[in-house]
């Protein structure tokens, strides 16, 4: 029990640590920007006929002029204390905005999430256990095709399906255009949500379709399915006694380590469905110059990649006897 | 014709796909103004016999224009691949034969990038670098070495082990004899397959990149610009201009994909055997 | 010695891989070419060749598990029928069993109480494996640890007990003593023993021809692939009993017989000589060794050599 105290801490400090650096280098990255805030956000013309003093508080307000170092501990120091500022575009706090879109976008990630995740690993291990046959090949040849396959580009095919062509789906927005917040019923935030969930669904099975055959196979050349074989069991018997045991945790591991590609994935697909999520965000606010929102949804995203990884890491510690029971490798 | 073995097919398949590889980004090229050039008398045509890819709202050749997009993604992703990948090689060899303090700062940095999701991490460094052609190719050459780098520590960590190398020490041959004569040979083709292999990412993490409009300019006919535009044009029912486009990206990828697994192949001792 | 009834008849068995050369050709690589043993009911065979000679192979050979890029030649009768791969499937497990080198062989991530079990959980069968257990002392905690916390005094038990679940008549046991010290290697022995008693038939291969003479009834002596003699055990008591050069090379390098090893080692798959793969490094070797030699019956045993009689 101590051991995995120790564990966890050392993780989390690890965790706590890494944050740090992704902050201070996302703050160094902003920093070295050429963009001019004023020219992006407000337009040549319009700061052309605008006064000196208009102009310089316009500055103070997107922080130009300041040295980096010193906007950096003021930002921290804020950051520290929850204040995240205040978003550019959106004139609000930050936290409020991250607040709201992780809200939509939570729902998405999660659905593509927890069905790439099933769906994937079913056909991996069912790939894995029919190794060469046509079966296996299907699955193989679908997946490398997906792993080729752009996220925005099924994203644009499943529009022109679905949305364009049979009119089945809408075309973009979580919610209906229009209509006030409160009137959205939850079939219409199903309804807005299938079309890029299902995009994203698609997208992430490849990678753990492809991941968990690979294991499959291993596994089922390994010398105790041999020896598996030659005690009579078969098909079934051996998925169940000795496939499913021994490629549920890598398969687990690899899914709580791949949420940075689902949230990656998301960028693209909120963009082109209009969906009001953290990935959209992000985009606007890199495209109008946004710093203080940039920022905050870098450290935010880095922070659930990280959750996911330090999950991963913990999930060998409790579920495999031979480091729970053991004590080794922690 | 006797049917071909195994290795005949691969090495084949190979062929093929960089054969394929070449001409695109040769095609590109060739047709690099055709690309640009604009002709309302055809504008808004479907797939044809003389436009196979039909034509845009400004009459411009969509095969031509998909063939210089896709040449430029993959020359980006040539050097992206190359800086990447020689990253990825200087980093792994230093983080495993460095010593400890060199190797936990190259894992942390490894951790670093891996930690900041890919595309938001795109996006932060073309915002650094003012978007454009400069912002995207450093971009993706920043952030795809680290699972090579990852590999090659290992790789190289392992060798160190190996029972030949010590008895090499133990002859007495330089640190620098050691690494040309026994651990070049085996990284390379590793390498090599490695470099290959990044290329699909590269060119997916461009194309996604300029869509998002982080990219290159919209001026230039990038696969990821032609894709941006033929968004607006969808739901008036200009299917072609986002189908073949992509169609094409897919197959571009997938033959570096192709390229590299049969390479791999080849080059895997271990696949004498069927 | 009374006729007992032969349970497993191996004539002339090859197992080959196919392999490609540098460049684009292709060989076939024989590890095994004309493997003849035969098992009587209650009788214990051991089959002797030296480290990676491919012996293996002759056990998944007729538990039909050979990787899938092997082709498989020859006959096997079992019970005095062919054991196609579908009777394999349909025996293997119950009737024939076998018993792995070590406890690599068991899935690290399943207890061995399920695992020997095969996952079932009815009562009879943790009836019978309870009752195994208690025949070969292990204590019933055991069936809750993982293969990992068994210690070396177990592991032997434990394999062999995951033969007992089924009903063996023919038992193979691959290298089941490897590294252990002598007074172990009798402990496990003695378990084969005394399923050869109980009227299995077993066969046991091995690298160690001093171990198989202290347990089994009879020896075939394997060399590059191929059996070159098959003798009973009191034939090894002097050289002059044994029939090949081979064997009785083996012999002089018995501790006993004061450690005399021949010169030159067993040809690779890949450069054999022609007609007998003894030749090279035998003293007797003459042309007529590098035709084909036959398997033949001399003074009750039988010999793949010319000059024996």
């Amino acid at each position: 029990m101590k051991q995995h105290l120790l564990f966890l801490t050392k993780q989390a400090v690890r965790m706590m640590l890494l944050l740090i650096c992704v902050s201070i280098a996302a703050f160094f990255l902003v920093s070295l920007s050429p963009v001019d805030p004023l020219q992006a956000n407000i337009g040549q013309a319009a700061l052309g006929s605008m006064s000196q003093e208009q102009i310089a508080k316009l500055n103070e307000y997107w922080g130009v002029g300041q040295p980096a170092a010193e906007r950096f501990l003021a930002w921290a120091s804020d950051f520290f204390r929850g204040d995240m500022g205040l978003s550019l575009l959106y004139r609000r706090p930050v936290s409020e905005v991250i607040a709201v879109k992780f809200a939509n976008s939570i729902w998405l990630l999660a659905i593509a999430w927890v069905i790439s995740g099933a769906v994937g690993f079913c056909l991996g291990a069912l790939a894995g256990m029919k190794q060469g046959t046509w079966v296996d090949k299907a699955i193989k040849g679908y997946s490398l095709v997906i792993a080729s396959t752009p996220a925005f580009w099924l994203a644009l095919v499943l529009l022109m399906v679905f949305a364009v062509w049979l009119k089945a789906l809408p075309v973009g927005l979580s919610v209906p255009i229009g209509m006030e917040a409160a009137g959205v019923t939850f079939a219409d935030r199903i309804r807005h949500a299938i079309l890029p969930a299902l995009t994203l669904s698609i997208t992430g099975i490849s990678n753990i379709t492809l991941h968990t055959r690979e294991k499959m196979i291993d596994i089922m050349e390994s010398d105790y399915v041999l020896f598996a074989r030659a005690r009579g069991e078969s098909g079934w018997s051996i998925f169940k006694n000795h496939g499913f045991r021994n490629v549920i945790l890598p398969a687990l591991t690899l899914q709580f380590a791949s949420i940075s590609e689902i949230f990656g994935g998301s960028v693209l697909v909120e963009e082109i469905f209009s969906y009001p999520g953290l990935g959209q965000a992000a985009v606007t606010a890199g495209i109008g110059s946004d710093v203080p929102l940039l920022l905050g949804i870098t450290v935010i995203s880095a922070a659930i990649v990280f959750g996911g990884n330090l999950i991963a890491n913990m999930l060998y510690g409790i579920v495999d006897p031979r480091i729970r029971k053991g004590g080794a490798g922690l | 014709m006797r049917s071909m073995n195994g290795r005949q097919k691969t090495v084949l398949l190979f062929g093929m796909a960089v054969l394929f590889l070449a001409l695109i980004t040769a095609a590109g090229q060739v047709f690099a103004k055709e690309a640009m050039a604009t002709d309302f008398t055809r504008k808004n045509l479907a797939p044809c016999g003389e436009y196979v890819f039909g034509t845009d709202w400004m009459g411009r050749d969509m095969f031509v224009r998909t063939l210089t997009g896709l040449s430029m993604s993959i020359r980006i992703g040539l050097l992206a691949a190359g800086v990447s990948a020689l990253l990825a090689l200087v980093l792994g060899i230093v983080s495993a034969t460095m010593g400890r303090a060199v190797d936990s700062a190259v894992t942390w940095v490894i951790d670093l990038v891996m930690g900041i999701p890919h595309i938001l991490l795109l996006i932060l460094i073309s915002y650094a670098c003012g978007k454009g052609f400069r912002g995207v190719a450093i971009g993706v050459s920043l952030t795809h070495w680290t699972s090579l780098a990852r590999l090659i520590r290992g790789e190289v960590l392992q060798l160190k082990e190996a029972p030949y190398i010590k008895v090499a020490k133990k002859l007495g041959l330089s640190s620098w004899q050691i690494a040309w004569k026994h651990m070049v040979p085996h990284l390379f083709p590793q390498f090599l397959v490695g470099l290959i292999l990044l290329f699909p990412h590269a060119i997916l993490h461009e194309a996604s990149i300029t869509f998002l409009g982080f990219g290159l300019s919209p001026e230039q006919p990038a696969i990821g610009v032609i894709l941006s535009e033929s968004m607006r044009y969808l739901a008036m029912g200009k299917w072609w201009l986002a189908l073949f486009p992509g169609l094409l990206l897919v197959l571009t990828v997938m033959l570096f994909d192709v390229a590299g697994e049969s390479l791999r192949k080849l080059l895997d001792p271990g696949s004498a055997h069927v | 010695m009374d006729e007992k009834k032969i349970i497993l008849e191996i004539q002339n068995l090859s197992v080959s891989f196919q392999q490609y050369d540098k460049g684009f050709g292709r060989t076939d690589l024989d590890v095994i070419r004309d493997l003849n043993v035969t098992i009587n009911e209650g009788e214990m065979v051991a089959v002797v060749g030296s480290s990676g000679s491919g012996k293996s192979l002759l056990a998944h050979a007729v538990l039909g598990i050979l990787p899938y890029n092997s082709v498989l030649g020859g006959t096997i009768l079992y019970d005095g029928e062919e054991l196609t791969q579908k009777r394999k499937e349909e025996l293997r497990g119950n009737e024939i069993v076998l018993v792995p080198q070590s406890v690599a062989f068991l899935d690290p991530l399943m207890k061995i109480g399920p695992q020997i079990r095969k996952g079932k959980n009815d009562s009879e069968s943790k009836r019978k494996l309870d009752r195994i257990f208690e025949g070969y002392h292990l204590k019933q905690e055991v069936q809750e640890l993982y293969p990992f916390e068994l210690s070396g005094g177990m592991n032997r038990r434990v394999l062999v007990s995951t033969a007992m679940m089924g009903n063996p008549r023919l038992v193979i046991a691959d290298e089941p003593t490897p590294g252990l010290h002598m007074k172990m290697v009798r402990r496990v022995m003695s378990h084969f023993r005394e399923l050869a008693d109980q009227g299995a038939g077993v066969l046991l291969i091995t690298h160690d021809l001093e171990q198989a003479l202290e347990v089994a009834d009879r020896v075939a002596v394997f060399y590059a692939g191929t059996t070159v003699e098959d003798a009973d055990v009191k034939d090894f008591a002097r050289e002059e009993t044994l029939r090949h050069p081979y064997s009785k090379a083996l012999w002089r390098a018995l501790p006993q017989n004061g450690f005399q090893f021949i010169s030159g080692t067993q040809p690779y798959v890949k450069e054999l000589p022609k007609g007998c793969p003894f030749g090279p490094r035998c003293e007797y070797f003459c042309e007529a060794c590098e035709r084909e030699i036959p398997y033949r019956e001399v003074r009750g045993g039988k010999v793949r050599c010319i000059s024996a009689e």
